[in-house]
């Protein structure tokens, strides 16, 4: 391969697996253990692969544009990964409800969550969310960057080469597989058939110790290559003033390009283009009024009815097997608590003091709504339970199955002074579909968590613990 | 330690610094496997996870690569145009299309209406399949593209003294 060997040699770097096709330090080019094996596997080439080494064509290929890509990624998929982690946070795993449950050491150090700012979690997770679905442009211009490396030959020069390819094995296959089943998520197409917290945590798990030891690998070259090439220059440089980078050692730049299509600065606001286009077409789903309407191709982007119970429902009643006798005039809500029982119809509740609170719903499939909510305070019920220093409260809803059928909340969520059993929304009673007679929000906390059709609370002091 | 290095870098192939990233990474993804190992679903996740990167390496680049090389050749050959507004017009393709494929592989359980009964479930309304809006919003990308491309495709004319009347437009 002519065209390919006589590269120059980029600087010393300690980090990354030596290159053989650079002078060793004897001057002699240096094969590792086992040699005869790399010699002949480099001698023997599977068919196509001379010729794919050949065929690639775009001048614009090159440590510069895949640095680009990279530093984008390297400046924003730490929100995703760290929103992502906190996300499960969010959702208590103290209490044992957040999912998977046994994570090992593979988890953020135990605290609990806040309720302050009260739109934390809509923070959280629509950063999550919308942050991921915004980069994914971003990943497939990276990926698009570096796929000669896929097809180089031979695929491997020493063992510590098999074990980084083995590496962007997991980041690649990381990567792709979060984007996967997250979008898969937010779309309700659960088509792959296994519990998809499980594989979301995990595979995070896998993609960032694959992205920490690729970046620790990597990040001297992608800080060369965005100094080779001062952005105001790649500014001015018109499609017919492209040319291809200079042969980098890692045989990015093509050995036959063609004459250039799209400029560098094309290329980065294609990219930049498309990530805002999926930027407009999914913020909708944080949105109120009628910008929601943006999110024109996800499931939250219309409201469901008008009315001041028009807004997002996560599960319905129907869905939920909520049968119209069980919200009826006989529907009592049990609070226990220091070995006492009190029971509560719809009318003894708004007998009590009502307070009214502006909370958001966030959901963790990255949709959230800011509405207006009035019932009782949950620390004015633990003190009627005869608690006035509750650890935790366990709210039961009426349904029978289903995964947040109960919630454990935490002493700051039972005691801050917007945290609600509401039984009214916007002025209006709750719809049986937000959670009629009754139904728990509490700032910051996670959708699922606010218990709708609430049959049970059972505040704890901190002694039972 | 010096001559540890050397040996390591004749053996192994890099540093130390490299062996031991690659020990935490495989650790890690190790473990995982190990403790997914006894989950029901396992084997499904092992093909999405591999599944993900063969569909993309295998399916997915070399599809958008062919189509796109396609389209270079057919901008090369035929067509009056030359210069500037040759490249243009592979462009004001191109854009276009990339963007309408991005969206369809971005919301495809929207747009095939893969998901009714959950989404039901979950929202209390029915849905119809999203694929008119986004034919709708491709068609459109596509028609603000064409109107770009036709306004430069004049100033360029004007601008080299051709009569603008005689462009395909």
């Amino acid at each position: 391969m002519p065209a390919r060997t006589p590269r120059r040699s980029g600087p010393e770097d300690p980090g990354q697996p030596d290159d053989v096709r650079r002078p060793g330090p004897a001057g002699s080019r240096g094969v590792a253990f086992p040699a005869r094996l790399w010699r002949a596997l480099e001698q023997h080439p599977a068919p196509g692969a001379r010729a794919v080494q050949r065929a690639w064509r775009s001048p614009l290929r090159g440590p510069w544009l895949t640095s680009v890509f990279g530093v984008v990624l390297l400046v924003s998929l730490p929100v995703v990964i760290i929103t992502g982690l906190l996300d499960y946070a969010a959702y208590g795993p103290q209490f044992g409800q957040a999912f998977p449950h046994d994570v090992g050491w593979l988890r953020l150090p135990p605290f609990d969550w806040p309720t302050r700012p009260s739109w934390l979690f809509r923070l959280t997770q629509g950063l999550h969310v919308g942050l991921g679905i915004v980069l994914i442009p971003v990943v497939l211009a990276k990926l698009w960057s570096v796929v000669p490396k896929l097809f180089d030959w031979p695929p491997a020069r020493s063992v510590a080469q098999v074990l980084e390819r083995l590496s962007l094995l997991l980041l690649v296959g990381g990567i792709l597989f979060q984007i996967v089943t997250g979008l898969l998520n937010i779309q309700y197409s659960y088509l792959f058939g296994f519990d998809f917290y499980t594989a979301h945590y995990f595979g995070a798990w896998v993609f960032t110790v694959a992205l920490v030891s690729h970046v620790a690998l990597k990040l001297p070259r992608m800080v060369t290559a965005l100094r080779s090439r001062p952005a105001r220059d790649v500014l001015h440089t018109s499609r017919a003033a492209t040319r291809p980078e200079p042969a980098d050692p890692d045989g990015l730049v093509p050995a036959l390009p063609e004459q250039a299509t799209l400029s560098r600065r094309g290329a980065v606001a294609l990219v930049g283009g498309g990530s805002l286009l999926l930027a407009v077409l999914t913020v909708g789903q944080t949105l109120d009024g009628p910008l929601r309407r943006a999110a024109l191709l996800l499931p939250r982007g219309r409201n469901p009815g008008t009315g001041p119970n028009g807004f997002q429902i996560n599960r319905s009643a129907a869905a939920a097997g909520i049968r119209p006798a069980d919200t009826g005039p006989d529907w009592q809500l049990t609070l226990t608590g220091a070995g006492s029982t009190v029971q509560l119809d719809r009318v003894a509740l708004l007998a009590m003091g009502q307070h009214t609170a502006r909370l958001p719903i966030a959901c963790v499939e990255g949709w959230s709504t800011l509405q207006t909510w009035t019932g009782v305070r949950l620390r004015d019920l633990a003190v009627l339970a005869g608690v006035t220093d509750p650890a935790s409260a366990h709210v039961q809803s009426l349904e029978s199955a289903g995964l947040f059928r109960q919630a454990t909340l935490q002493s700051n969520q039972v005691l801050d002074p917007d945290s609600l059993l509401a039984l009214r929304v916007n002025g209006v009673d709750l719809s049986v579909d937000h959670g009629y007679p009754a139904r728990v929000i509490v700032p910051a906390l996670p959708g699922v968590h606010c218990t709708k059709w609430v049959a049970r609370i059972e505040f704890r002091s901190r002694g039972d613990e | 330690m010096s001559e540890v290095v050397a040996r390591l870098r004749t053996g192994y192939g890099a540093g130390l610094r490299h062996a031991l990233l690659m020990i935490l990474c495989l650790a890690v993804a190790g473990w995982v496997a190990l403790r997914l190992a006894d989950e029901a679903t396992a084997g499904p996740m092992l093909l999405w996870f591999v599944g993900a990167v063969v569909s993309h390496d295998l399916i997915l680049f070399p599809g958008y690569a062919t189509v796109d090389r396609a389209l270079r050749r057919a901008a090369r050959g035929g067509g009056r145009e030359v210069g500037p507004a040759r490249s243009s017009l592979l462009n004001h393709v191109r854009i276009p299309a990339l963007a309408a494929g991005i969206l369809f592989l971005v919301f495809l359980p929207g747009i095939l209406g893969l998901s009714e009964d959950t989404y039901r479930a979950a929202t209390g309304q029915d849905r119809f399949p999203y694929v008119a809006r986004w034919l709708a919003i491709s068609g459109g990308l596509f028609l603000i593209s064409a109107t770009v491309w036709v306004i430069r495709l004049a100033r360029w004319r004007q601008r080299s003294g051709q009569p603008v009347a005689s462009g395909p437009g």
